[in-house]
């Protein structure tokens, strides 16, 4: 991979988010601020894309502060557990959240606000509740205020927008942890390998599901 | 000869074929082994899927974790360029816009076209199929009948590899002893999909799939398929030896580098290109034929996507394989003197009578399926092992049902490669909001999902048909195709039916099906979305009442064939490319014949 590919790039500014947040730096997000970027203007990737070497035509767009705030979030979502199951951070969710936000596609662009003002929403409560940026917050304050909004169905008028985020977030974070290959081992995935014959679930599983043998 | 350019062109081809996918394809090959000097016109690019295809490439080397976009709508490893919904330089439109009533068109610009990523389902309609007004006073029989067709499906089974039992059952033709391969073992979610199908008494068999689970016999069946022609059978031994059989991974729909299924582009096109029969050029946009004063086809004009020029380039016959709205569009816009509504319209009925699948879905989830120990169930390709055909044929021609003709069932759920949206409900099923029970809960209910797609046959009818755009053209200034679309009751019962069965199996399994629609109005797919859109140009025994004859030819002009879908008179619930497949080298035999008798 060449040191000019996005992703490398992208992985150096990962680095530097993580030493701010270790650094505690955070008042440089504080003082930056969550100023809305307009939609992205860049294109997609067309109709021809080249599916060897996949690239991301579109540069990201969130904010330090946003970034903070996102890495702080996906890893209460899904936290480290253990060496096979590491945190969403560490697999780099933030990153791909950002790529996603900041894609050209309608999907994306509705996503984008839904993120944006829900970062936002979180800071605003976080001051409202304990007069701290979120990522300032203890675990137990920044758990309480997630308790607060991660059932949607369930959640108060006031925490529903709130709650909306949280879903459309969460979302994101389970879907990029488990599209990697951290994640998809972590769930017991193991395709993706040629095999010189497929014999159907094992003998284990079929016991399981009390099927006696394969039908053909 | 080889792929060349279009100003490079010979003054004496045999037979013009625009298209390159099943039925330019299979039209090409039949021709060119047979020695027919052939040119092959593709509106699309050039495509190699020995060196394009993302074999084992994983979601963290694609934009958006590979999920689609408008610019790639069955995700980013599709194989599709070039193509899909909406294609910004050629735009279709729709009569109307009301819910139910837009028709919408799936287009693959490619070498190969739409094989490259179809599902590989390869059934044979039945009897039954070829009769259907016969059977219950709608819609039209077909000028011919399942024994006219068999051979023809024998030899596309036999050269493209299909998997597959015979399992004797009513409409669902048995192939001959020797043809099918071995099908692949069921999965989890299939073996439970069987054991209920046995308690609600509906039939679970293996699929047909157009999938190597074995290597083709590259000695045996090209003599089989070229008794008498010991050169062509040679070309396709070599060609056949190519061909690896499935390793059991990396999804069908993104191709097959080492050519374990079938695509045009690696099972039709070597062989036909390696007689030195057959001249391909790419991005080549066929506008219309060109007519002599008898009305006859003298070939056709297209234009040069990367120059922008017209061209024109003659032949003695001229075979429309394009897709069936694409050759239907080409007929409509070859408008002259002996033709004034376009070629073959003499019937008024060109571009009529288009329908497409019957298309409804209902997913669920099955706890006996959850936290089971990891194992490998991609299988062939991330499609479908079993399936159950239509299995009421007795109850509908007694009247017991509310809709006359019928689906059969795909089945979908394994331990397939997670994507961004596998578990976007996680937290609905198990009541976890975040934290390290999430990832637990993640792990219990990864692969434990269901779901089942009815396929179903429309009946034909007299408000769904496309015509020319009046004022909207495309780039190349070709004018572009207006729909118009409608459901009938029919449809809408079937869809029906469709969701409460899907609820039934998903229950009888111990699972909760997800929420259904008793109408079949909110359950069905929009027109075109199936992608089994066919008709338009419809074969029939009665130049009044069709638009082509039972050799895929048109009444208007002879030395015109059609055969893609677009001459298909019903659409059984039989995923199309198949009987596309074999009337199309049907349609091939009759080509030559003519033109040994003198008569193209």
């Amino acid at each position: 991979m060449k040191t000019t590919d996005p992703i490398q790039r992208m992985s150096r500014r990962d680095a530097i988010q993580w030493m701010l947040a270790a650094t505690g730096a955070v008042s440089f997000a504080h003082n930056r601020g969550f100023a809305q970027k307009g939609v992205p203007a860049a294109k997609g990737y067309g109709l021809d894309p080249n599916l060897l070497e996949g690239t991301v035509p579109w540069s990201r767009t969130m904010s330090e502060a946003q970034l903070l705030l996102t890495t702080r979030l996906a890893d209460i979502i899904l936290p480290h557990v253990d060496n096979r199951s590491p945190s969403a951070s560490a697999v780099r969710v933030p990153d791909f959240i950002d790529e996603w936000i900041s894609a050209p596609y309608p999907d994306q662009t509705r996503d984008r606000k839904t993120i944006l003002s829900g970062l936002t929403w979180m800071d605003a409560e976080s001051q409202r509740r304990f007069s701290k940026l979120f990522v300032d917050l203890s675990p137990a304050e920044a758990e309480a205020i997630c308790d607060d909004i991660c059932h949607q169905a369930k959640a108060s008028p006031a925490h529903l927008s709130g709650a909306r985020f949280f879903t459309t977030f969460r979302g994101l974070v389970l879907g990029g942890y488990y599209t990697t290959s951290v994640g998809m081992k972590d769930v017991g995935y193991v395709g993706n390998v040629p095999l010189a014959t497929f014999d159907g679930p094992p003998p284990e599983v079929l016991k399981r599901l009390g099927i006696e043998k394969q039908p053909w | 000869m080889a792929h060349i350019h279009a100003s490079k062109t010979k003054p004496d081809y045999d037979v013009i074929v625009v298209g390159s996918g099943a039925a330019g394809g299979q039209t090409a090959y039949t021709l060119a082994m047979e020695g027919v000097k052939v040119l092959m016109l593709e509106a699309g690019r050039n495509y190699d899927p020995a060196t394009e295809t993302p074999m084992f490439n994983t979601p963290e080397q694609a934009p958006l974790r590979a999920m689609s976009t408008p610019d790639k709508p069955f995700g980013y490893y599709d194989a599709t360029i070039d193509g899909g919904w909406e294609m910004p330089d050629e735009p279709y439109t729709n009569a109307s816009s009301e819910p139910g009533r837009e028709f919408k068109w799936w287009r693959s610009r490619m070498l190969g076209g739409r094989t490259n990523h179809w599902g590989r389902i390869a059934l044979r309609n039945g009897p039954y199929d070829f009769k259907p007004y016969s059977r219950d006073g709608l819609g039209f029989d077909w000028p011919i009948s399942y024994e006219d067709v068999a051979p023809y499906y024998d030899k596309v089974e036999l050269l493209i590899g299909v998997y597959g039992t015979n399992e004797n059952l009513e409409n669902t033709p048995n192939s001959p002893d020797g043809i099918l391969l071995r099908p692949p073992k069921a999965r989890a979610a299939e073996l439970l999909t069987h054991r209920a199908g046995r308690q609600l008494g509906i039939p679970v068999v293996p699929v047909h799939r157009a999938v190597l689970s074995e290597r083709l016999d590259s000695r045996g069946i090209p003599a089989r398929l070229h008794p008498n022609n010991p050169r062509a059978a040679a070309i396709l031994t070599d060609e056949m030896s190519r061909r690896a059989a499935c390793f059991w991974a990396t999804p069908c729909n993104r191709g097959c580098s080492i050519k374990a299924n079938y695509q045009s582009t690696t099972v039709h096109l070597p062989p036909a290109l390696a007689t030195g029969n057959l001249d391909i050029i790419t991005d080549a946009m066929v506008a219309s034929l060109l007519t002599d004063q008898t009305g006859k086809a003298r070939g056709v004009t297209f234009i040069d996507k990367k120059t922008g020029r017209d061209h024109q380039i003659k032949a003695r016959v001229v075979v429309l394989a394009a897709s069936a709205m694409e050759s239907v569009r080409v007929l409509l816009n070859s408008r002259t003197a002996q033709h004034r509504d376009g070629v073959g319209n003499s019937s008024g009925l060109l571009g009529k009578y288009i329908m497409d699948s019957v298309g409804a879905k209902l997913g669920g989830r099955v706890p006996m399926l959850e936290n089971l120990p990891p194992h490998n169930e991609e299988g062939a390709g991330d499609g479908a092992h079993i399936y159950s055909p239509w299995w009421l044929y007795k109850e509908q021609l007694a009247g017991k049902l509310d809709f006359p003709r019928g689906y059969h069932i795909e089945t979908a759920g394994s331990r397939r490669m997670p994507n961004v949206g596998s578990f976007g409900n996680l937290e609905r099923l198990s009541g976890v909001g975040y934290g390290r029970r999430l990832k637990d809960e993640a792990r219990r209910y990864y692969g434990s999902s269901v779901a089942y797609s009815g396929r179903g046959e429309m009946i034909p009818n007299d408000d769904c048909f496309t015509e020319l755009d009046p004022t909207v053209k495309d780039r190349w200034g070709i004018p572009v195709l207006r729909f118009h679309w409608k459901w009938s009751e029919y449809e809408h019962r079937q869809a029906a039916h469709m969701q409460r069965t899907f609820a039934e199996i998903i229950t009888t399994m111990g699972g909760t099906p997800g929420s259904l629609d008793a109408t079949g109005r909110e359950a069905i797919a929009e027109g075109g979305r199936i992608i089994h859109e066919v008709g338009g140009a419809i074969m029939g025994a009665d130049r009044k009442k069709s638009v082509t004859n039972r050799h895929s030819q048109c009444w208007d002009a002879p030395n015109v064939y059609v055969t893609d879908g677009a001459s298909f008179c019903s659409n059984s619930d039989k995923n199309p490319t198949l009987t596309i497949m074999a009337l199309a080298w049907r349609a091939a035999d009759h080509m030559i014949a003519e033109m040994k008798k003198g008569n193209l």
